[in-house]
């Protein structure tokens, strides 16, 4: 399927005269167009261009997880002024060296959409966290496109669990969402996960502001009907060692296969009758039989079907890379919640449709986009951009937020080799570990948690006084700040990669300053001055943002 | 205390200085204060309000507990018992019912939100959500309106035991929930490096953020720098001392119960002592859809009833509780039809939360349920309402109004009004 997709965007194919252009897809100048019209009709003028080294920042983050070494920043400047964005996302997307750490990022990233944070962590849990990324990490390395993803975790049957026999990573995510309170769970995180339709609350009774009404809830919910999942426990025990997703025969709530109804109960009491139908109003045959019809496969085929899974998947990776969704909350689509760009969206998710859901090409189309590549800065021009407050985001800056742990845990490693040497899971392990101290349950059936990784006092205590801070200001030998202290021709060239390492720019005067105070301070002792510098540093607003 | 510190090339001394005395060395002063004002703990009690949450996440069934309906179809089989207060609870709650003087149980709570996320944001926060704003949560207004009224106070004013609380939305992350587990052990606290070094290096990153804040202009920026200097204060403060709830007496300990939920009571009842305005306690495990009855009979109910009740006693022993708000709810009830797993799902209609302490009145059922707890039957009462009057129950104002950021004016607890009942 061609990268460039033929009926709406060729409207914006004149456009390129200009040679140096050309390289860019249409994709990017119907981003820049529809959200500078925006501009215009708010009469706000943007940001300035980001720096090189601050986009290029920005851009390891946001596609592989983690800040660039001094060395990368120093190959991304070196490449040709015009081009060498283009060049780094090429780069960071296709090139093998960054395959498994793009891999990894984005496994994470979805590990945590679909079964949470802790989703797998307690024990007697049916979840295996190490299947759900090790299948997601197998998906992103081979860039399997994104219908193909969704398709498989809908309709995934097999074991959760590496090295068992019908091995399926994919099972993972609804494996512990089939059997509790006849699916629920399955249904309404399947929906709005997918295609962002929040119907937790239909499951009871209409819903009083978007168009879904409980009976809708239930005839998604018979999709689930036939799966269930089987615990297998460790031989002469009954600690469960691994869980199995299966399809089998559902006989309906009236005993009967060839008909296989359920029922649900209206809020005055009466009960009503459900089968599989899809929201736009599909309806399958309603034979429970496996043989006759696999619910799970049906309903994948009518997901894929949906341009609310377009829109759900480009609306999401939209807001993971400029901070803000078109929507509040991102997976909320419908008429009742407004988009801030409808327009934009929608073309949007058709262009990404007819790449034949290759998440690279929806990546590059935004990181090489103008409102991705603005500076940082709220000014007075564009004073109302201000989606923290409630407006709607105009992306005519860049909007500051907070790394992810997971992004942060990163990059400390990247930047300083601070984890300890060991296989891939040993390493996993430990930083699981590390990220586990900042997940908090509800206590909900519904497994609801939330992060004190949120900019609050648990995290800067972390980032003050943890092991990982340890770690990366360790001054013994070989460690980051040895080595450092023992390259390059000059305090000031030290000082200068140290600030290139950690915050892609050079000192300013004042930081000069301090350094040469705290190296006097230090008794001349240039490795505890730098040690001293690189714990501000990684403790400052500008290393824990992104900018 | 000696600063071991030269002046930077090209800066005066006291230009110096005063970049310090924003960063770190005010803290110094505060400190002192601070040492003083742990010794007064009796006096302050005396002076400052506070409130402790008990939030019971998952939605517990009031209809169980506080407001039984024997011999009606949804009933369920647990019996009713007298109280030291003017009305009946359950009797799997026997120690609680001798601390009902000063409990009342709202029965006429009537809201809307039956779904976890929406009810525990409505719950906590006098509004129902909305995706454009983020609404400051109890304990976020509360450190708020009574933090000027405590200079001294070094702790964070908003401490969540054992759970997560709500956030502090508008108002900023200076005033997040300080999350710690019930044992009271914070993690990462301590440094080991030389007091004028850290100081120093405080310095330095106070150069980094001050420079970043005024490049971006944008207020995620602004809000780090006052996090650290909380962190900091932190840090170095002897009023952490109320954490360490392991140097209580051991029977102490145990009236309370071992358990996260009672060891986490006896924690917040240490922190109020030391002029903490907020602590909410979570006890989660309410989201009874399955097998509900003998879940609260073998476990919740003795586990809340023993903790609860020693607090309760302990706050009256201590002369802590007219200046101590206690609140007891959970995102919504449950339904009075007990489903075909014997278990009883979300329902908001009606049902009940408990309130005491402060100036507010104990031993009182205010407002009925129907004779089988469907509908409420007198005047129906909101998060709002609740709030309200537990502010004023506080001594707080809600008549003030604050304006967020895009200039949206907020009443504090969305505007409710005040349970007379209950004044």
């Amino acid at each position: 399927m061609s990268r460039f997709a033929p009926i709406a965007l060729a409207a914006f194919l004149p456009l390129f005269a200009d040679a140096a252009d050309l390289v860019k897809p249409p994709q990017v100048a119907m981003i820049d167009q529809m959200i500078e019209q925006g501009w215009d009709s708010f009469e706000i003028k943007p940001a300035a261009v980001a720096e090189d080294e601050q986009w290029c920042r920005r851009v390891f983050l946001d596609i592989i997880g983690r800040i660039p070494t001094g060395e990368e920043l120093g190959e991304f400047m070196e490449g040709s002024r015009h081009d060498r964005r283009r060049e780094l996302v090429e780069r960071l997307l296709h090139d093998d060296r960054y395959t498994e750490e793009y891999a990894g990022h984005w496994s994470t990233v979805w590990t945590n959409i679909l079964i949470g944070r802790s989703g797998g962590n307690e024990r007697g849990s049916m979840i295996s966290r190490d299947g759900m990324q090790k299948y997601l990490r197998d998906s992103f390395a081979r860039n399997k496109p994104y219908d193909t993803l969704v398709r498989e975790l809908v309709t995934a049957s097999g074991s959760t669990k590496p090295g068992t026999e019908n091995f399926n990573g994919a099972v993972n995510f609804l494996v512990d969402k089939v059997n509790e309170e006849k699916a629920v769970l399955a249904t309404s995180s399947t929906s709005r996960i997918f295609l962002g339709q929040q119907v937790q609350c239909t499951q009871c009774h209409n819903h009083p502001f978007n168009q879904w009404k409980q009976q809708m809830f239930w005839e998604f919910n018979s999709f689930f009907r036939q799966t269930r999942s089987l615990r297998r426990f460790v031989d002469g025990t009954r600690d469960i060692d691994h869980a199995e997703l299966i399809d089998q025969d559902f006989a309906g709530e009236a005993n009967q296969a060839e008909d296989a109804l359920i029922f649900y109960e209206l809020r005055n009491g009466l009960t009503k009758v459900a089968y599989p139908v899809f929201t736009d109003g599909t309806e399958i045959p309603k034979s429970g039989f496996v043989s006759d019809v696999n619910r799970r496969e049906e309903l994948a085929t009518l997901m894929l079907d949906s341009e609310y899974l377009d829109k759900m998947v480009v609306n999401r990776m939209w807001s993971m890379f400029l901070g803000f969704g078109f929507t509040k909350p991102v997976d909320d689509l419908g008429p009742h919640n407004p988009a801030s760009h409808p327009e934009l969206l929608a073309e949007l998710a058709k262009a990404f449709r007819a790449s034949s859901y290759n998440l690279k090409d929806l990546i590059t189309w935004i990181t090489l986009s103008r409102p991705y590549g603005l500076a940082p800065v709220l000014g007075t021009s564009n004073e109302i951009d201000d989606p923290s407050i409630g407006e709607m985001p105009k992306f005519s800056r860049f909007y500051l937020r907070q790394m992810s742990a997971e992004q942060l845990y990163q990059s400390m490693i990247a930047a300083t080799d601070a984890a300890s040497s060991g296989s891939y899971e040993q390493q996993e392990q430990e930083r699981r570990k590390w990220l586990s101290q900042f997940v908090v349950a509800f206590g909900t059936d519904e497994g609801d948690e939330a992060t004190t990784f949120n900019g609050s006092i648990p995290q800067a205590l972390m980032l003050f006084n943890g092991d990982l801070t340890k770690k990366a200001t360790n001054t013994g030998r070989g460690a980051y700040i040895d080595r450092l202290a023992s390259s390059g021709k000059s305090p000031v060239e030290r000082l200068n990669y140290l600030f290139m390492n950690g915050l892609a720019r050079r000192p300013t005067v004042n930081e000069k300053k301090v350094a040469s105070a705290l190296l006097r301070s230090r008794g001349g002792d240039e490795k505890e001055m730098l040690q001293d510098m690189w714990w501000a540093i990684l403790n400052s607003n500008e290393f824990i943002m992104q900018h | 205390m000696t600063m071991n510190w030269q002046t930077p090339t090209g800066m005066t001394r006291r230009h110096f200085m005063q970049h310090l005395a924003g960063s770190s060395a005010a803290v110094t002063a505060s400190m002192t204060m601070g040492n003083a004002l742990y010794a007064n703990a009796e006096e302050l009690k005396k002076n400052h309000k506070s409130a402790i949450l008990l939030w019971m996440g998952g939605g517990p069934a009031t209809i169980d507990i506080w407001d039984l309906k024997p011999g009606a179809a949804t009933g369920g089989p647990f019996r009713p018992i007298s109280t030291s207060g003017d009305l009946q609870i359950c009797e799997h709650m026997p120690m609680v019912a001798q601390q009902m003087h000063n409990l009342s149980v709202v029965r006429s709570m009537s809201t809307r939100e039956a779904d976890h996320n929406r009810g525990r944001y409505y719950m906590h926060t006098g509004f129902v959500p909305n995706p454009n704003i983020e609404h400051p949560s109890y304990g976020s207004v509360i450190a708020h309106e009574t933090l000027d009224q405590r200079p001294e106070l070094e702790i964070p004013p908003f401490v969540s035991i054992g759970g997560a609380s709500a956030g502090p939305g508008f108002l900023g992350m200076a005033w997040a929930p300080f999350s710690v587990t019930s044992n009271g052990r914070i993690r990462n606290l301590e440094m080991k490096l030389e007091d004028s070094r850290l100081r120093e290096r405080m310095y330095a990153l106070e150069m980094i953020e001050t420079g970043f804040a005024k490049r971006t202009r944008d207020v995620p920026a602004f809000e780090h720098a006052k996090v650290l200097k909380k962190t900091f204060d932190l840090m170095t403060s002897s009023q952490m001392e109320a954490f360490r709830v392991e140097k209580e007496p051991e029977e102490v300990k145990e009236r309370y119960g071992t358990d996260g939920f009672g060891q986490g009571c006896l924690l917040a009842r240490r922190l109020v002592e030391s002029g903490v305005p907020f602590v909410e306690v979570d006890l989660g495990g309410w989201d009874n859809h399955n097998g509900i009855h003998n879940i609260l009979k073998d476990n919740k109910l003795p586990q809340l009833d023993r903790a609860m009740s020693a607090l309760m006693e302990d706050l009256e022993q201590r002369e802590l509780i007219k200046d101590t708000v206690v609140i007891w709810m959970g995102e919504f009830g449950r339904t009075p039809r007990i489903n075909q797993n014997a278990g009883r799902d979300h329902f908001a209609r009606a049902w009940s939360c408990v309130v005491g302490g402060g100036d507010l009145k104990g031993g009182l059922a205010v407002g009925a349920t129907n004779s089988d707890g469907t509908a409420v039957d007198t005047e129906p009462f909101s998060s709002e309402d609740l709030m309200t009057t537990v502010c004023k129950g506080l001594g707080i104002s809600t008549e003030k109004t604050y304006t967020s950021k895009n200039g949206r004016p907020m009443k504090i607890a969305g505007g409710g009004k005040i349970i007379s009942e209950l004044v």
